[in-house]
């Protein structure tokens, strides 16, 4: 195999600054000790950090957001399992008409969801509340838990389910003992895919949240539209910390762009 | 579990929480959005009349107005394609190249941006893009400019954040196509004679160009209906799509046009990516053949 040249390290080196200079950006800017946005000159400062304390409606709507994932992620992932093994299990009439339609939502802007919903919610009267934007998210994330769990099932050599069966043990218990287990990284993989895309989303929440049901990136998007200043900043770099985090367990446990294959 | 002969009705049962979910909470709002398209918003009264008319659809189609945010939006989108296709596939090839650890760590930089809120990604863009950013300051630095210069509200800054926001799913979907390239074929053929550029040509374009162009689709499809970058690098002065039904919906409060500016944008999405996988499917068919 033929290693890079020069050329193609220059590139390289390129193209990792390109995707690294906005973040690096908020980074930098978030210790400031100024009161308006700059580089840190007379040395660092946490001050911009210990503001966002003062700011419930940031704090609030971080919880939003994480209760929010949690429940939708969940919920997401309970549709997605029993669809996911009739899909790789069987043949049947209208099997790809409803494999379909699961994925359906990844062809639909988000904004076109967005005004959807917020419609159908204040028709139905649920416009605002917690349980409505969950309902909106378990629709927009069910395509990624679906496609991570249904590519763990498809997979799957059938022995020792077909072993269990022949021993006795009801599909239920089959199910419960032998396959769950053998996918449970499937399902892991997808529901936190599920959930960071949840956490993330911003498009359609804007049109399905209230000023109390906010999530953080909503208020961050309307903050951003009124005024960009130093405290969006250390509230995006606590963000950017958390994720790394988060990315870092991921790439352990599964691989980011084994993961990452069924966002696109 | 039957295996084979015929399943019965148990692959209905199973998907059946997920449709009755999908039909309740997709098909009817959509419908009812697709209805909502046809009425017509009265701006004396601000209120909402149930009659069945075109008018919105008509509005769209001749006013110049809306020409004007449409073409600017599929001329971003294709821009941002281009780019993106010129950019991640190259880099996705040379990641395909490197050695263990380097590897794995430049493909966590790279993708990992996908997980970070775009929120944040566009932010930095703002940071780097105004007059007083490393852009400006860097090319007065360097002697390129004299003046202070934002990019901020203008096309050129829309796409550069546009590219870095979608950017990892052209190289994700490159990846995934080299994962399934031997790259020893292309020693094969530098054994046999070929020259560099020949084979990068006849030998690793023909393989990763499937993933070059589901990677192409994705970053169009995603342009075209982006909302948070836009709105943000472009402010309310270069409207796109997704923009301009968002202020037709909580500005001017006519839920109906804006309705049938999201309807159009969803049938423009539907189309291009069918006929698109149509299209490379025909391709594709050929060559195998």
């Amino acid at each position: 195999m033929r290693r890079n040249g020069w050329p193609e390290m220059l590139f390289h080196g390129l193209f990792v600054i390109f995707i690294l200079a906005p973040i690096v950006a908020v980074f930098v800017v978030s210790f400031t000790d100024k009161g308006y946005l700059s580089v840190p000159s007379d040395g660092l400062s946490l001050r911009w950090f210990r503001a966002i304390l003062d700011y419930p409606g940031f704090i609030d709507a971080f919880w939003m957001s994480l209760y929010l994932g949690l429940a939708s992620a969940t919920l997401a992932t309970l549709l997605a399992i029993p669809a996911a093994s009739a899909i790789a299990r069987y043949r049947f009439p209208g099997r790809g008409m409803i494999s379909a339609f699961f994925m359906s939502p990844l062809m639909i802007p988000h904004i076109v969801l967005g005004v959807s919903f917020l419609k159908f919610f204040s028709d139905i009267g649920i416009s605002g509340t917690f349980f409505g934007i969950m309902l909106a998210h378990v629709v927009l994330i069910t395509p990624y838990a679906l496609r991570l769990v249904l590519s763990s099932i498809t997979g799957l050599p059938r022995d020792a389910e077909q072993a269990a069966a022949t021993l006795g043990a009801p599909p239920f218990t089959v199910f419960r003992r032998v396959t769950l287990p053998l996918i449970l990284p499937g399902i892991v993989g997808g529901w936190m895919l599920a959930f960071i895309t949840s956490f993330d989303e911003v498009t359609m929440s804007i049109f399905v949240a209230s000023p109390e049901t906010m999530t953080l990136p909503v208020r961050m998007y309307h903050h951003i539209a009124q005024t960009i200043d130093p405290l969006i900043a250390s509230i995006s770099t606590v963000l950017i910390v958390m994720t790394l985090i988060l990315m870092i367990i991921l790439d352990r446990l599964y691989g980011l762009d084994r993961l990452l294959v069924g966002k696109g | 579990m039957a295996e084979t002969g015929s399943p019965g009705s148990r692959p209905y049962w199973l998907s059946a929480p997920g449709l009755v979910f999908f039909a309740t909470l997709l098909g009817v709002p959509l419908f009812t959005t697709l209805m909502l398209s046809f009425y017509s918003f009265d701006y004396a009264t601000g209120g909402i009349q149930t009659d069945l008319t075109p008018a919105n659809y008509l509005e769209i189609v001749q006013d110049s107005y809306f020409h004007r945010i449409f073409g600017r939006t599929f001329g971003v989108a294709l821009l941002v394609t281009l780019i993106c296709a010129l950019i991640g596939a190259p880099e996705a090839y040379i990641l395909a190249r490197m050695r263990n650890p380097w590897k794995s760590l430049f493909l966590l930089v790279i993708l990992g941006p996908l997980l970070i809120s775009v929120i944040v990604r566009t932010l930095g863009w703002a940071l780097l893009l105004g007059s007083k950013g490393a852009i400006s300051e860097g090319l007065q630095m360097l002697g390129i400019i004299s003046e202070p210069i934002s990019l901020m509200f203008t096309i050129t800054g829309m796409v550069i954040a546009l590219v870095h926001v979608l950017v990892p799913f052209m190289v994700l979907s490159v990846w995934a196509s080299l994962q399934k390239l031997d790259l020893q074929t292309e020693d094969a053929a530098l054994t046999l004679g070929a020259n560099r550029f020949t084979v990068l040509r006849r030998v690793v374009l023909p393989q990763i160009m499937p993933g070059i162009l589901s990677g192409s689709l994705i970053v169009f499809a995603l342009t075209a209906s982006a909302f948070a970058t836009p709105s943000i690098i472009g402010g309310r002065r270069l409207k796109v799509v997704a923009t301009t039904a968002y202020d037709e919906y909580l500005s001017t409060l006519n839920w109906p046009l804006g309705a049938a500016i999201a309807v159009v944008l969803l049938v423009a999405n539907v189309i291009a990516i069918t006929s698109y996988n149509r299209m490379v499917e025909r391709r594709y068919a050929k060559i195998f053949e």
